[in-house]
């Protein structure tokens, strides 16, 4: 089960936002009570007393009238300018910068998957990879959000708000998850057709537990030893998938789409549109329109002689 | 009557905007296996300078989505690498012009995509769907101004620093 939820903070962003929830959530209550009762209280009066003639009673009437609105006006105010000061204060905490960011990850969203790379001063230990986020617990993670196409928004509830991936522009937001886990996201701001289908996972993992999930990581495809996973390979190499997907360590390097080096080890496809089974990949590959109409991932007719072997070689790219 | 004329109209209206709704299919189109074994001309010149019947004509002709897409898929399979962006001509042949080599017909155009031509032209069959050639038929055709201009892309799909249409370039106007 993973966390998506803005009252189920993991994170000390998604604390702060929480606490400014509760806040504004106890105030409404308790202004929602308050107008409730008195409507009540309106209501439950009126009843009991027999309707007079107010004519003649009009003067008296909007005096008193107008000493309860003048109050009943400045608590208004009042309230609503503390609830401003607090806004600001969170929001003033929540913009935080982390001046030396422990971790830099570029996400780089695209109709209708998230790219995920992560940048390191040196280029032979750099990671690309799609869908998912991994990052360590307890370690401020700064994220650096654009787009290749149209605006998306990165919303992973339970670790902060929501930050818009603007085409041309870079945005960057900062997450700490406290504890392991995973915490869903998805995007939060309408990019197309398949907007509703465009989630992500943050995995948060212990600091020797993402040590070895780098190590993995930046690992190239290994050479195939069973001889079914070999000729699924060179059905991959011949057919359309290498136009648009890269597996290091072989020909294949176009980065129109998701990198599938470690497609095997990732818990969804389709950016969280399905969960990753041989089953379910097997139905993606033959169909993607009809799983995730208008996605950008065209039908392309496979022989059961060669999709099978195509499967076992991708269940082999842990 | 006259009380109605303002209900009529907006019916009328109304109706007539459900007309001429394009249609975007997402489904693969009906698997036509003679388009990959035809042989369509392979110059533009006719004696008489008329085209033969039979050729077959582009499902997506006239389709601004399938446009659109061929617009993404031209960059996305690096067309413009040898044609130039837009079409414009670097080392492959300029598409935006009315000099077609191998014949400007939709047909001559996927069979140049799918199974190449000479001196450079690599044969896409094995590697890009049909659908997907329909479509970039459909856009390099819009490139030279082949399609109507109510489905010609109006907008590149990256940041322009200048505004830049198709139909500027079509026109004859300069950047």
């Amino acid at each position: 089960m993973s966390a998506h939820s803005v009252l189920a903070p993991a994170g000390a962003q998604a604390a702060r936002i929480h606490a400014h929830w509760l806040l504004l959530w106890y105030v409404c209550l308790a202004v929602y009570i308050i107008v409730g009762g008195f409507y009540l209280w309106v209501l439950i009066r009126s009843r009991r007393r027999r309707p007079e003639a107010p004519a003649d009673r009009t003067h008296q009437v909007d005096r008193g009238l107008g000493k309860y609105v003048a109050v009943a006006t400045g608590i208004t105010a009042a309230t609503l300018v503390l609830l401003l000061i607090a806004a600001a204060v969170t929001g003033r905490d929540l913009s935080a910068y982390a001046p030396k960011p422990d971790l830099r990850v570029d996400v780089i969203g695209h109709q209708w998957w998230w790219e995920v790379h992560y940048l390191n001063d040196d280029p032979s230990k750099m990671i690309a990879t799609a869908n998912e986020i991994h990052i360590p617990t307890g370690r401020k993670v700064t994220l650096r959000l654009t787009s290749e196409d149209v605006i998306h928004s990165f919303w992973a509830p339970s670790l902060n708000g929501k930050r818009d991936l603007i085409p041309g522009r870079m945005n960057e937001l900062v997450i700490e998850a406290d504890r392991p886990g995973i915490y869903r996201g998805q995007c939060a701001e309408y990019c197309g057709l398949q907007h509703a289908h465009m989630a992500f996972n943050v995995i948060a993992l212990g600091p020797g537990d993402f040590s070895a999930w780098m190590r993995s990581e930046l690992k190239p495809a290994a050479e195939p030893s069973d001889p079914v996973a070999r000729r699924g390979r060179d059905v991959f190499m011949g057919a359309p998938c290498v136009l648009c997907h890269a597996i290091r360590g072989t020909p294949a390097q176009a980065t129109n789409g998701p990198d599938l080096t470690h497609i095997a080890s990732r818990r969804t496809i389709g950016a969280g549109t399905l969960p990753n089974t041989p089953g379910h990949l097997a139905g993606w590959i033959q169909d993607p329109q009809s799983i995730k109409p208008g996605n950008n991932m065209p039908v392309i007719p496979l022989d059961a002689a060669d999709l099978q072997p195509l499967l076992t070689y991708l269940e082999t790219l842990k | 009557m006259r009380q109605y004329y303002g209900t009529i109209l907006c019916v009328a209206v109304a109706l007539l905007a459900g007309c001429q709704r394009e249609q975007r299919s997402l489904r693969p189109l009906p698997a036509n296996s003679s388009v990959m074994q035809q042989l369509p001309p392979e110059s533009g010149l006719y004696p008489g300078g008329v085209a033969p019947a039979g050729q077959i004509d582009n499902p997506y002709a006239g389709n601004a989505w399938a446009i659109a897409q061929g617009q993404r898929l031209f960059d996305w399979f690096n067309c413009s690498g040898c044609h130039g962006g837009y079409g414009g001509g670097a080392i492959g042949p300029a598409l935006n012009d009315k000099v077609w080599v191998y014949g400007g017909e939709p047909a001559q155009i996927f069979d140049s995509i799918a199974r190449g031509r000479p001196n450079g032209m690599p044969a896409w069959g094995a590697r890009i769907p049909r659908d997907q050639i329909w479509q970039l038929v459909a856009y390099v055709r819009s490139l030279s101004g082949e399609e109507p201009k109510s489905a010609t892309p109006a907008r590149s799909d990256g940041i322009e620093p200048t505004p830049f249409t198709i139909q500027n370039k079509v026109k004859g106007e300069t950047r």
